[in-house]
């Protein structure tokens, strides 16, 4: 009886586990060791000899490359503390405003546009034009109607065009943030809030006291969830910039090693240093939504 | 209602038969989703009218081609013959062999002999050249030059003058566009390009082409100055940022205002292109015109003339059938060249073409720079590796422009052309 148990659970997680090794467990294998050899496109054609970890070295030493992972921090940190901090005043805001499903569609819709479409929108937002000509851009209309000089905004290095590039992933991102932060906050027991205010709590403990401890797990599951997203971040900054100007960022250097340079070594040993960096939040993330799960 | 529905049957085994009919398929992928892509249809038109046999399958791949075909080569499912730019990719291939050597296979008595080494590579054809550009064109608006009694400058201390006459007349001399999406820079590299074959010569730019001579050579450096001082001097509509932020095909818009807020745009015959687009009725030689960049060091050329920078498609062949094989022939015939300069204006690669051939006054005269320049040099960025013609040169030109000290930019691209020869 237990062994045909046993056989008929491998039934049914077998083609799962299949599908797993062959698109997920081999690919990423292969990419791990691709990282050790050189340029050429298939492993036993031209070019792809065994280089150690040359490809790595690179990462680490070249002036691009650290540019690169000097934004996706600057993007990690920004990114994800505006999204999340931004999503968890809205939800527990909004609550208490009358309009609330409206005001809160308006904000979840850039989520719903595609992230090239939404860079496309604001490339035109940060336009650039001399001054002898109308503005097209609305920042620098606003900026020339109050009398100012067209800024560059996607040009001028290294802090206001990084930081133009991340409030377009800020717009997209808040609105999802604020949808389950919202959830969980309409999760919390009333009466929880209501003993506090009768005991004399003002809004600001309630929320420091009741609300945010409460919402802890959610914050931590949308924080690693953005932290995973900005380590990923590519359309933004392929549309936008292509990475000139110091604003180059881990996957769109992988694109461009890949695609344009056909260095699939080199391409191969950024994807693992990416993998490598997203693990250890995809485990906090799992472990987290166990234990909730446990927790019911 | 029934005998609709029979026509319609018929109609449709007619269809299908002479689909059926047609058996040998030749598979074609090019990057022109513009107003060249009826021009190219119409060379497949006249291809299959001659072989009725033959059905040419027209795919358009307007953005990053090269990472399409490199998924499709790595997938054994590329198109079977392609026209592109890419001279230094198109070795890459040839390196890996995937690409077919035509020597032998195709005939090119068709093609002008200057333009056909472009194409080849190690002993082997790999490129047919068919349709060229010529980039060193400074296009005018002759009627804004006759108001303001400006005149062609024949060097470049007279080009220097004329700028600095619009500077002081209140006006802004040049209009220069690097942005381009993805490939933003290149008209940058146009630039220098010129400028290097027009100080040090043609032997140096070819060491600098193919590395062997440093990104930090000082004559590489002098090239990048030259035309860093002309954003240094104000002659730039909207200076640095102006010139980055604005896209190449957007560029030339601005000597056609009125007034004209630019007088002078550097760039390839294909511009004229987005000219016609985006003002309609303006005719070539009255409204627009060019003149070819002026010398800049005389010594550079061995007897003075000025020196020609060129672009252009090649046709490579991915897979060798003979259908395939009698397509590329014909895209080398006069027939092809002459519906894509009559379509285009664009400039002939035809052995037998002259410049009196054409009507439109700038395809002519582009056409007699193309057949007498003494001294000519396909277009270096598209003739070195991926990560440096396509990559690091971009890049730093913009960097350049932006602000990063020239050192720094020469030496970042040094370093990756020490990693990619």
């Amino acid at each position: 009886m237990l062994h045909t148990g046993r056989w008929r659970s491998w039934l049914f997680v077998g083609p799962a586990l299949l599908l797993i090794v062959f698109f997920l467990v081999y690919p990423t294998i292969m990419t791990i060791a691709r990282s050790f050899f050189g340029r050429g496109a298939s492993l036993f054609g031209p070019n792809t000899e065994f280089v150690g970890l040359a490809n790595w070295h690179y990462i680490f030493t070249n002036n691009i490359m650290l540019t690169s992972l000097r934004n996706n921090t600057l993007w990690a940190v920004l990114f994800t503390t505006c999204t999340v901090g931004f999503g968890l005043l809205l939800a527990v805001m909004l609550d208490r405003v009358r309009y609330e499903k409206l005001a809160k569609s308006v904000i979840f819709v850039p989520a719903a546009i595609s992230m090239v479409g939404a860079s496309v929108i604001w490339k035109f937002i940060y336009a650039y034009r001399p001054v002898s000509m109308e503005q097209i851009g609305v920042l620098n209309a606003i900026v020339v109607a109050v009398g100012g000089q067209p800024l560059g905004w996607l040009i001028e290095r290294p802090w206001l065009n990084n930081i133009c590039l991340i409030v377009v992933g800020i717009w997209m991102w808040t609105g999802f943030c604020m949808v389950i932060f919202s959830a969980a906050y309409k999760n919390i027991p009333r009466q929880l809030m209501e003993a506090a205010r009768i005991d004399g709590a003002n809004e600001w403990r309630v929320f420091r006291m009741i609300i945010l401890p409460l919402l802890a797990p959610t914050a931590a599951v949308v924080a690693t969830t953005m932290v995973v997203q900005v380590l990923k971040i590519f359309d933004i900054i392929f549309v936008m910039t292509n990475g000139n100007y110091g604003t180059e960022v881990i996957a769109n250097r992988m694109y461009k090693e890949m695609f344009n340079f056909f260095n699939y070594g080199r391409a191969s040993a950024i994807a693992v240093v990416l993998l490598i960096l997203i693990v250890p939040f995809m485990i906090v993330n799992i472990r987290r939504f166990a234990a909730q799960e446990g927790g019911r | 209602m029934r005998k609709i529905v029979m026509l319609l049957l018929v109609g449709l085994l007619l269809i299908g038969s002479s689909a059926i009919a047609a058996d040998k398929v030749v598979n074609v992928m090019h990057g022109w989703p513009g107003e060249q892509a009826p021009a190219f249809q119409k060379i497949v038109d006249a291809f299959e009218a001659q072989n009725p046999d033959i059905d040419v399958q027209v795919e358009i791949v307007g953005r990053d081609r090269p990472a399409i075909l490199a998924t499709r080569l790595a997938g054994g499912n590329p198109p079977d013959l392609t026209p592109h730019p890419w001279i230094g990719l198109m070795k890459e291939w040839a390196d890996n062999d995937q690409i077919v050597d035509l020597t032998g296979l195709v005939d090119i008595s068709d093609i002008n002999p200057a333009l056909v080494p472009i194409g080849e590579y190690n002993a082997g054809l790999y490129g047919l050249f068919i349709f060229p550009n010529v980039k060193s064109l400074v296009w005018y608006n002759p009627k804004a030059f006759a108001a303001k009694g400006y005149e062609i400058p024949n060097t470049w201390y007279e080009l220097l003058a004329l700028c600095e006459q619009v500077k002081e007349d209140g006006d802004v001399p040049l209009s220069i566009g690097l942005e381009s999406g993805a490939a933003s820079g290149w008209p940058g590299t146009d630039w220098i390009e010129d400028i290097m074959l027009r100080t040090a010569g043609a032997d140096v730019y070819d060491k600098w082409v193919n590395h062997e001579i440093p990104w930090t050579d000082p004559r590489v450096k002098k090239a990048f100055e030259i035309f860093g001082n002309l954003f240094d001097r104000g002659y730039v509509l909207g200076g640095e940022i102006g010139a980055l932020t604005t896209n190449f095909g957007d560029a030339p818009d601005a000597l056609f205002t009125v007034p004209p807020m630019a007088y002078m745009h550097k760039q390839a015959t294909f511009i004229a292109g987005f000219i016609n687009d985006h003002f309609e009725g303006l005719v070539a030689g009255d409204d627009y015109n060019v003149f070819v960049l002026p010398t800049i060091t005389p010594q550079a050329t061995p007897d003075g003339s000025v020196p020609l920078l060129v672009s252009g498609d090649v046709v490579t062949v991915f897979n060798n059938r003979p259908e395939v094989i009698k397509f590329a022939q014909f895209l080398t015939s006069e027939t092809a060249a002459n519906i894509w300069s009559t379509e285009l204006g664009e400039l002939s690669a035809y052995v037998g073409a002259t410049a009196d051939d054409f009507d439109n006054p700038i395809t002519r005269q582009a056409q007699e720079m193309l057949l007498s320049a003494s001294v000519s040099r396909f277009d270096g960025s598209d003739l070195m590796p991926g990560a440096i013609g396509a990559g690091a040169f971009w890049s730093g030109v913009l960097d350049y422009i932006s602000g990063v000290s020239l050192d720094t930019v020469l030496e970042t691209i040094e370093a990756a052309a020490q990693d990619t020869y």
